[in-house]
């Protein structure tokens, strides 16, 4: 039940992307195509998992015991670049097929703020090492879930005739913003 | 390069929010309200001109294979004394008991260190400039950045709230709330990109 409440709250009711503003640049940047959408959410979910349980294990073995609390986000950014260099050398000689479905989003990943977010968010709000995998799967799975919905929008809004500024971004934001208000629905329901 | 142009350049030219589009993701979550936009605009501003300045005076020594993850250290390295002097000296509870100015930024502090804004001026400026322009560009970029952070908050908290830091200028029956939530960082963005590609690109 409590797992439950964790997922629930993650993927609707405090949405990554359209509630607490995280991954916003992958969001308006491969939120063109429905199946890049799928692909770069894919990609997210792999990695926040391993991202948030290394992380979590290092603070918890090697950065409180030892005082280095201070130390925690110059941690967190080298293990998460050296963890995406590894899983993306590692999916090459282990599974092709999946290296060629994910490999292009990889990259970009090191850079995508909501990893580093969830890795410093399961510490402040104290779970154990299983409610913070679960949490960082529920919020990849959100992240995924509201670029797809996105992806899909998008793909008919490109033959919609709009005025001249408001093309590209500016109708993004505003389509996301549409959409954000149709997550507000949820609010409440946890 | 005089200090002018630099200014002109980072404000309108290559305005980071407006222009580029960068570092989307603080400037949406931390401009609720104009004093918000603005300290995160703020403490932007000095991890970019800093961290400028170190790997502008680095970059000769640093090999070029490793260069992005030496870049990153540097940055997280502003990063967390900014992050420390923050919860030092801006911690103290709001007018009205609510959260501090550093509790209301919270995640986004650490953040910084992959706001795209910082580690694309470190790589595309720094690394092949002189110190004291680089202090300079960094000072530009991020004005800029707290310039658009501080509009989007005003607009923002004028919407949600009907005051421009903190001081009331609409009538509670004129309050959105919708503005000051997340729906609304998404529109008055929006909105507002769409009036700068109209009156100010040229």
């Amino acid at each position: 039940m409590e797992y439950l409440l964790i997922i629930i709250s993650a993927i609707l009711v405090s949405n990554i992307v359209l509630t607490q503003f995280l991954g916003i640049c992958p969001f308006l940047g491969v939120s063109g195509k429905i199946s890049t959408a799928l692909g770069m959410g894919a990609a997210v979910t792999f990695v926040m998992a391993i991202a948030t349980t290394v992380t979590f294990l290092t603070y918890d073995y090697v950065l409180k015991p030892l005082g280095l609390d201070y130390l925690q986000t110059i941690a967190y950014i080298l293990i998460i670049a050296a963890l995406v260099q590894m899983v993306e050398i590692m999916l090459k000689k282990v599974s092709p097929a999946l290296y060629r479905a994910l490999g292009v989003f990889l990259p970009l990943i090191t850079t995508n703020c909501a990893i580093l977010g969830v890795a410093l968010l399961v510490i402040q709000k104290d779970f154990d090492l299983l409610q913070s995998v679960v949490y960082a799967v529920a919020n990849a799975l959100g992240f995924a879930l509201a670029l797809v919905i996105f992806a899909g929008i998008r793909e008919q809004l490109e033959l919609a005739d709009v005025p001249a500024g408001m093309r590209g971004v500016p109708l993004a934001m505003v389509t996301a913003g549409i959409l954000a208000m149709a997550f507000m629905g949820f609010s409440g329901i946890v | 390069m005089n200090v002018r142009s630099i200014l002109w350049n980072g404000v309108l030219k290559d305005n980071p929010v407006f222009v580029l589009v960068l570092g989307m993701c603080p400037t949406l979550a931390t401009t609720t309200s104009a004093i918000n936009g603005l300290s995160m605009g703020l403490a932007t501003t000095v991890v970019l001109s800093l961290s400028n300045v170190a790997i502008s005076l680095l970059a000769s020594s640093i090999p070029d294979k490793v260069r992005i993850p030496s870049y990153i250290v540097v940055i997280a390295s502003f990063v967390t004394i900014v992050d420390l002097l923050m919860s030092a000296y801006l911690n103290t509870p709001g007018p009205d008991g609510g959260a501090s100015l550093y509790e209301q930024l919270g995640i986004f502090i650490p953040l910084i260190v992959v706001n795209c804004i910082v580690l694309g001026r470190a790589e595309a400026f720094a690394s092949r400039n002189a110190p004291l322009p680089s202090l300079f560009d960094g000072i530009g970029i991020g004005l800029g950045f707290a310039a658009s952070l501080t509009l989007l908050g005003s607009v923002r908290e004028l919407l949600g709230n009907g005051s421009v830091f903190g001081i009331s200028l609409l009538p509670e029956s004129a309050h959105m709330l919708l503005f000051v939530l997340a729906p609304g960082a998404f529109i008055v963005l929006g909105y507002l990109m769409a009036l700068f590609n109209r009156f100010l690109k040229k």
